[in-house]
């Protein structure tokens, strides 16, 4: 991995050239359990972030131009996962409202992938998420919810609903259950792989 | 995101760090006076960026003059490699201040920062098999 240094200082020197860190995001509908998924597989941290609602919020969070500096705090879910030393998972929980679309823009910048955890009571409140990592041929998997008392679909059912491409996985999930949070995480590396590796040689062919 | 307006900066302890031109105080931008982007270096550090400190940092003296955030900082540097989302976590920190007071630290060579990783350069199949057991592990 390069390093940024100042320019007073020098060259990029390689020791630490071998420290990875991958990033992961966790989408999905309010209340869906995207705190909970992440908070199950590491150890969460609450990350604020200041942002000045100039282009992104104005519209929606209309102060009537008192201020052209408006500034919010954007509360996301974080956590970390570390594999080895020199490689580590980070999780973030991507803000739910429409009007942070920019924060997601910024965070699916290099991401491995997504997560875009559903809920089949209330199916819709996920497509946002869906058409946007499509659309950014983002590598996403879907993970439905299961909560007790909603009617269990298949991954089939789900799958047709939400009108996914072939191959897009979907997972059923425990979102409070540890074990559960893995395999969908291991379901999206998997998938990441495959469609870098499909990439790269349609990139060749 | 603009920084020029009109208002005084502070006078606070390691504000020569801070630009003559900085705006208005709106919290929590005090700390970095005002500004809300880092400094010449003009890079927006990714999330999961990786701070180092430098091997070669400059002496005691220099950083003597730090203010109170950025010797907290490079305090939680130089306890382990981390992200930009760690230390601001971490700091108890917005990660936009975080970014404004790593760009100092940048500047002036205490620390080195990774750049992300470019989404067409995603990681070699043996290092995703290597997530995938460490995730199975887990
Ligand atoms: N029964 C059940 N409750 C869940 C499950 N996942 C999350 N919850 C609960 O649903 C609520 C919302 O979850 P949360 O993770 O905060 O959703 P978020 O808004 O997507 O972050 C919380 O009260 C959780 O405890 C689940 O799998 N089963
Ligand atoms: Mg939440």
């Amino acid at each position: 991995m390069a390093y940024e240094r100042s320019e007073r200082t020098g060259a990029c020197d390689e020791t630490d050239s071998t420290a990875l860190a991958l990033k992961i995001l966790v989408a999905g509908g309010f209340g869906v359990g995207k705190t909970t998924l992440v908070g199950a597989v590491s150890e969460i941290r609450p990350l604020r972030t200041e942002e000045q609602l100039s282009r992104a919020g104005q519209s929606v969070d209309d102060t009537g131009g008192v201020d052209q500096k408006t500034t919010t705090t954007v509360a996301m879910d974080f956590g970390r996962i570390t594999i080895r030393s020199g490689l580590s998972l980070y999780l973030f929980g991507t803000p739910g409202q429409d009007r942070f679309w920019f924060l997601w823009d910024e965070l699916s910048q290099g991401a491995l992938g997504a997560v875009v955890l559903a809920d089949t009571r209330r199916l819709e409140d996920c497509f946002p998420a869906v058409d946007y990592f499509e659309h950014r041929k983002i590598p996403f998997v879907v993970a439905v919810n299961c909560f007790t008392g909603a009617r269990t679909y298949g991954a089939a059912d789900v799958s047709l609903a939400l009108d996914l491409d072939r191959g897009t996985p979907v997972v059923l999930c425990d979102a409070r259950d540890r074990d559960s949070g893995k395999e969908v995480l291991i379901r999206l590396v998997e998938y990441a792989g495959r469609m870098h590796t499909a990439r790269l040689l349609d990139s060749v062919g | 995101m603009n920084e020029d307006s009109t208002g005084d900066g502070p006078s606070a302890p390691g504000s020569q760090w801070y630009d003559a031109e900085a705006g208005p105080l709106v919290r929590p931008y005090a700390m970095t006076g005002g500004r809300t982007k880092p400094g010449p270096s003009n890079v927006r550090f990714d999330l999961i960026a990786l701070v180092v400190v430098d091997d070669d940092p400059p002496g005691p003296a220099d950083e003597a003059l730090l203010g109170p955030e950025h010797r907290s900082l490079l305090t939680l540097c130089r306890a382990e490699t981390q992200s930009v989302a760690e230390l601001a976590a971490d700091a108890d920190l917005p990660v936009g201040v975080v970014r404004v007071l790593l760009g100092d630290l940048l500047e002036s060579g205490f620390v080195r920062v990774s750049r992300p990783v470019p989404p067409a350069q995603l990681p070699d199949e043996r290092i995703l098999r290597e997530v995938i057991d460490g995730l199975r592990a887990l």
